[in-house]
């Protein structure tokens, strides 16, 4: 029978959350690096049992561990992220520029075909790559390129939080960044340019054809169709079908389109999930109702999803890397907060419990479905 | 033999439970005690101070003999009673973050 790892990383350790298919009992284990920052946790799907680990704290900086067995047992492997050549700067907010610092890694992405290959995203933004399991990691400095002196760190940090790679073409990578935008390579890494055509930021930015500057929170795909990108915007969800060329806004009749994470349904492409958030100043669900709303229509109209969820007086806020989906049937569908609640649904969203109700405030969110 | 004493947080990254004992070569020198230890375990590069400049990362502190060496010279040679294994090294994480 069928397997789900949940990996969730939150303010103060990692946790492991394991159960059958049916997805009703839970096994939880951890905290693992106990007293540590987990920006985020997550298993190769070439190796299940490779785990990697971001970990960080304010005293130590960054470290990277690394797990062969599942979780059980976990090893310190590369921490040295070093940016190729005179980093340079960027803007900051106060409009003057700033140099490169390198702080912590948001996001890891295992590749698709090598256990060994993994990605790291990276505040002060930069994308890294290990060939040899984490030991050592590389930067791909022409990321900074694309129009870098014009980047500036949104409220969370400058960062690299998204990584998408394209299941069916190898070459190409897709990032995200706050508050820069998404960007895409075709060649592997060497080259990137800005896709952020249709995006609108008044506020920030108003030029609008401004190809960077744009605060974009989440980008996901469907495996089956990876030129359609969903995205969840500082405000807008936004919707791409042609790998990032041009976006159009679908917030439709969501009671708000600010938020950060955007998950699509395993099974079906044009099912997609956002958690709406009341506003950047007040980052609880409007009218204090937790809901994740569920689009069948690849957007602009939307469904609240209620059962089980707290409906009165709930100020948590669900961050940009805690939510994903599993690839059982139904797709699970779960998500974490920042009061330290991990929801699951095994019904695609339509009825939730909570697996754990009182960890530390959850950063990420990830599960891996296992034979 | 020098005993070092790391923070809950490095010893848990380290899996050491106790003190870590380490061996110098030459002078016992805040800087080459941290060199040894850096080479004993090479994961706490980068977590006590920087990798390229060795400067202290903000937040650690060293203390040895109820004295604060934190602000001292790399060279500044490290008190007798602690290169006689007599007392430790110690490496703390300062109080922050509220």
């Amino acid at each position: 029978m069928s397997r789900v790892r949940v990996l969730v990383g939150t303010r103060k350790g990692a946790f492991i959350l394991t159960a059958d298919g049916q997805r009703e009992q839970w096994e939880v284990s951890g905290p693992h690096f106990a007293g540590w920052e987990i920006y985020h946790v997550k298993g190769s799907p070439v190796n299940p049992d490779r785990i990697y680990a971001s970990q960080n704290t304010g005293w130590f900086g960054q470290m990277m561990e690394r797990s062969d067995d599942g979780g059980k047992t976990w090893e310190a492997v590369g921490n040295e992220f070093k940016y190729e050549g005179v980093p340079g700067t960027h803007k900051w907010y106060d409009g003057t520029q700033h140099p490169w610092e390198f702080k912590r890694i948001w996001h890891v992405e295992p590749s698709l075909t090598d256990p060994d290959t993994a990605y790291a995203g990276a505040e002060d933004a930069a994308l890294f790559k290990t060939v040899d399991g984490g030991r050592t990691w590389q930067e791909f400095p022409s990321l900074r390129n694309v129009k870098g002196d014009l980047w500036q760190p949104g409220a969370g940090g400058m960062c690299v939080h998204t990584i998408v790679l394209d299941p069916k073409n190898t070459d190409r990578i897709f990032i995200a960044i706050s508050a820069a935008g998404v960007f895409r390579s075709d060649d592997g890494g060497q080259t990137w340019k800005p896709v952020n055509q249709g995006l609108k930021s008044p506020w920030e930015l108003p030029d609008p054809d401004a190809q960077v500057g744009h605060c974009v929170h989440r980008i996901g795909l469907h495996p089956s169709r990876p030129e359609v990108l969903f995205m969840q915007k500082h405000w807008d969800v936004m919707r791409s079908d042609n790998a990032g060329e041009s976006w159009t806004e679908v917030s439709g009749d969501l009671p708000s389109d600010f938020g950060f994470p955007v998950q699509v349904h395993a099974h079906e492409p044009e099912t997609i999930y956002v958690v709406p958030i009341k506003s950047d100043s007040e980052h609880f669900p409007p009218d204090a109702k937790l809901r994740v709303y569920r689009s069948r229509t690849g957007g602009n109209e939307w469904e609240a999803l209620t059962k089980g969820l707290p409906q009165k007086d709930c100020y948590v806020n669900v961050l940009r890397d805690a939510m994903a989906v599993d690839s059982l049937e139904p797709c699970g569908v779960y998500f974490g907060t920042t009061g330290g609640q991990v929801y699951a649904s095994a019904q695609s969203g339509d009825t939730w419990s909570p697996i754990v109700r009182d960890l530390p405030a959850v950063l990420s969110v990830e599960v891996q479905t296992l034979p | 033999m020098i005993r070092v004493t790391l923070p809950y947080h490095l010893r848990a990254l380290v899996r050491v439970d106790g003190e870590v004992r380490l061996t110098l070569d030459g002078r016992a020198t805040l800087g080459s005690v941290l060199d040894a230890l850096e080479q004993d375990y090479p994961v706490l590069r980068g977590a006590i101070r920087d990798r390229l400049t060795l400067q202290r990362r903000p937040f650690v502190r060293f203390y040895a003999c109820r004295e604060d060496l934190s602000h001292e010279s790399p060279d500044t040679v490290l008190p007798a009673a602690v290169i006689e294994g007599l007392e430790p090294f110690l490496i703390v994480g300062a109080m922050a973050g509220g």
